[in-house]
């Protein structure tokens, strides 16, 4: 078969099985754009930025597993796309993104938008390629599939030279089967006697926790997580990312760990003698102040990068494998008869965890005549049954999602946690629902972030996605302000905006339902009729408590035990 | 500590600049650099020489081996080895003090590769310690310009860096 350059993109896009992929147009991409135009395979959405075109194309493979797939211009098209492929790769998410590029003839010139976008990418892809021969370009992609999806996930970037599309120049095509590279191999299974050695500590310890992160989401190894954990009777903690990999409901989960994470969770990493890392990075969010994390603890660490062990903290057992097959070794010794777990050693730790979960750390003030945003994220669960995809963008309302949104299932909740950014949510929502579209989304997010993408509401409209967006509206930068009041004595500097829009009326600009709703008593039927409408997108603007805080917080610089909370709750201080 | 690492990799574009760019991205010191093609074309094997502490040097190890155009990597410095680096050094030699280079230069192992009536090219090759000593050795005014190409290095006897 005799292709041009930019039909063997697109082609290898379908062979690859490519649903959707997410762009923009623009000079050096009009001829795959063309190519594009010719078939009905793989579906384009037009969105109205490059940045939501990654968030969007990010929150699919969230939501599926499957790389997300973009198409950008060159110059600002791919310059706009930077944000969201750095925030794939602070997450490991798999991701192919394609920019057009300056004639291999002009590269070097100043040319018309022309940037060193691989050069600018660098630092925060997997991998990148610049293709300056229309023979290479299924090859590439092939490989760009293979390194995003393999491994430790994350985006890929192929820059290809407007020439290289040219649709005159026409060469033989077959899409590779399979790609060796003798550089890049990633897949490890971790090692038997390393594997036995953890479950022999893990069995002789007296306060273990089980410490796991988004890697058991990405390896969906979280059926292996809940058999394990259940066997072995340990608590659980889960990091931000990881969060639905186990059942929040079920009793051994103790909640999320780190900055805002719950009391009993924090406190039993402080005093815990064996932490289980699986999945997870020892993010400095999680961990606090390095000094002071798990004095007391033997430290075994799961986790397909070699890179990612003792590069914070020193671990002890190492086990470099793919989280998946190391868990089922686990589970097939445990299942031997050969190792079984003793209940008697933790049931003290046990009787101290429950105490600590007794003092009810996510309490708030449920008297307020105000709307709280805890409250309106606790009626979001029940509305939607907990069965909701829920996507976020950052600040408060973020951490509000994740402590009171109890999620059951991996890859429900979508956030930005590595690179915190801001206008990730209602892209991101879009690309869940093109996935999911028989599911609930909802994009909790603030009147801060929402502004950051809010164009997309017009890609949601045209490509019939319907979303629930809950704008946790407290009139500040919410978690900004937080800081400014605990640490700047009250100096409220610039996390104040004097004029936002009426989101209300916004959305029915762009052609959706706004509410705005203002009244505690409200808060349930708004909820209630926004999802009633199957069909629609609806915007519910909450107008919440503008002092509220986020409680538990580990201030920046101090230790698990250390934790602030909500005024008035009673602390192991008060009780000794 | 000091380490060399040494580096098979992709003889790609763009290579160099991801070791490059690693490094300042996460704050490591390069001493030296030095890359060229191996036996093989589409490979290239670079020299880096490096200083930080055991835990710094592993982290940096497992950050160049997740480089997708890094093939294999091994740090020389941890056994035996061979360290080599070339200088060439420019020195102003007038009168008595051009014998001196000279018996300096025999000394060393060097050798006078230009000669102007008022100075001499030497070149020098060795370790680096042997290179700083023949620097030291030379009167300091009389130093004018000084090249050195970075260590490379290999491994003694059957033990190597190969596919
Ligand atoms: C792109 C970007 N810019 C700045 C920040 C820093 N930041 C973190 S949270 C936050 C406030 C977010 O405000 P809002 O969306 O209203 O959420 P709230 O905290 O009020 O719930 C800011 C500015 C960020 N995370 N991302
Ligand atoms: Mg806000």
């Amino acid at each position: 078969m005799e292709l041009s350059g930019a039909e063997i993109l697109v082609q290898s896009l379908k062979d690859e099985g490519v649903e959707y992929i997410f762009g923009y147009p623009g000079g050096s991409v009009l001829h795959i754009y063309d190519a594009l135009f010719k078939q009905e395979d793989v579906k384009h959405v037009l969105v109205r930025h490059e940045q939501g075109a990654t968030h969007s194309a990010d929150g699919y493979a969230r939501a599926t597993g499957k790389p997300g797939v973009v198409l950008v211009t060159s110059g600002p098209g791919a310059t706009n796309a930077v944000t969201g492929i750095a925030t794939a790769y602070m997450d490991s998410i798999p991701m192919v993104v394609v920019s057009g590029q300056t004639p291999t003839p002009m590269i070097g010139s100043d040319a018309f938008q022309e940037v060193d976008t691989v050069g600018i990418t660098r630092p925060c892809v997997k991998h990148n390629f610049l293709v300056k021969d229309v023979r290479d370009i299924a090859e590439t992609i092939k490989k760009a599939f293979h390194i995003a999806s393999t491994g430790r996930p994350g985006p890929v970037l192929v820059d290809i030279p407007k020439d290289v599309t040219d649709p005159a120049v026409l060469v033989s095509y077959e899409y590779p089967k399979k790609v060796s590279m003798r550089s890049y191999n990633p897949s490890v299974k971790g090692h038997k006697g390393q594997i036995k050695k953890a479950l022999e500590l893990m069995l002789r310890a007296h306060r273990p926790i089980l410490y796991t992160g988004g890697g058991v989401v990405l390896g969906e190894a979280s059926d292996e997580l809940v058999a394990l954990t259940k066997k072995l009777g340990f608590p659980i903690t889960n990091t931000l990312m990881g969060l639905g990999s186990y059942p929040a409901t079920e009793r051994q989960f103790i909640g999320m760990l780190g900055m805002h994470g719950t009391y009993e969770a924090n406190k039993a990493m402080h005093e815990c003698d064996t932490l289980i890392a699986i999945g997870a990075r020892f993010d400095d969010r999680v961990t606090g102040k390095l000094s002071e994390f798990c004095p007391n603890a033997t430290i075994i660490h799961v986790d397909i990068d070699p890179a990612s062990i003792s590069k914070n903290v020193k671990v002890d057992v190492p086990i470099v494998g793919e989280v998946k097959g190391v868990l089922k070794e686990m589970l097939k010794l445990l299942n031997s008869g050969e190792f079984s777990p003793k209940p008697e050693l933790i049931s003290k730790w046990w009787e101290r965890i429950e105490k600590w979960r007794s003092y009810n750390c996510l309490d708030y003030d449920r008297e307020s005549k105000l709307i709280k945003p805890q409250y309106v994220v606790e009626q979001l669960y029940e509305v939607t049954n907990g069965e909701a995809f829920v996507t976020s963008d950052v600040g408060q309302h973020q951490m509000y999602a994740a402590q009171y949104y109890k999620f059951n299932k991996p890859r429900r909740w979508i956030n930005s946690g590595g690179l915190g950014t801001m206008g990730f949510g209602l892209p991101a929502a879009i690309g869940v629902k093109l996935a999911h579209p028989e599911s609930e989304v909802a994009c909790v997010t603030g009147e801060g972030s929402i502004q950051m993408c809010i164009q997309e509401l017009s890609t949601a409209l045209q490509y019939k996605t319907p979303i629930k967006i809950i704008n946790l509206n407290n009139g500040y930068l919410g978690m900004v302000r937080q800081w400014q009041e605990f640490t700047y004595e009250s100096r409220y500097s610039h996390s104040y905006m004097d004029t936002i829009p009426e989101f209300m009326k916004l959305a029915e600009s762009y052609g959706h339902v706004g509410m705005r709703i203002d009244k505690k008593e409200d808060v349930r039927g708004a909820l209630e009729e926004a999802f009633a409408q199957k069909d629609r997108t609806v915007f519910l603007d909450f107008i919440t408590d503008p002092t509220e805080n986020v409680y538990p917080m580990i201030e920046a610089g101090k230790g698990h035990h250390e934790m602030r909370l909500a005024p008035g709750m009673i602390t192991d201080e008060d009780l000794a | 500590m000091r380490h060399i690492l040494s580096i098979l990799m992709e003889n790609e574009a763009g290579a160099l600049s991801r070791v490059a760019g690693l490094f300042s991205a996460r704050g490591y010191n390069i001493e030296s650099l030095t890359v060229a093609p191996t036996e093989d074309p589409s490979m290239s094997r670079m020299t880096l020489v490096t200083r930080g502490s055991d835990e710094v040097v592993e982290q940096i190890t497992k950050q160049l081996n997740k480089l997708v155009d890094v093939i294999k990597l091994i740090d020389l410095a941890e056994s035996a080895h061979i360290e080599r680096e070339i200088m060439l050094v420019k020195v102003h030699a007038q009168g008595g003090y051009r014998e001196e280079v000279k018996r300096l230069t025999e000394i060393f192992r060097g050798s006078i590769i230009d000669v102007t009536a008022s100075s001499f090219i030497i070149e020098v090759t060795g370790a680096q310690d042997k290179l700083d000593a023949f620097l030291k050795a030379l009167e300091e005014q009389s130093v004018f310009e000084v090249v050195r190409s970075g260590a490379t290095g290999i491994s003694r006897g059957e033990k190597g860096l190969h596919l």
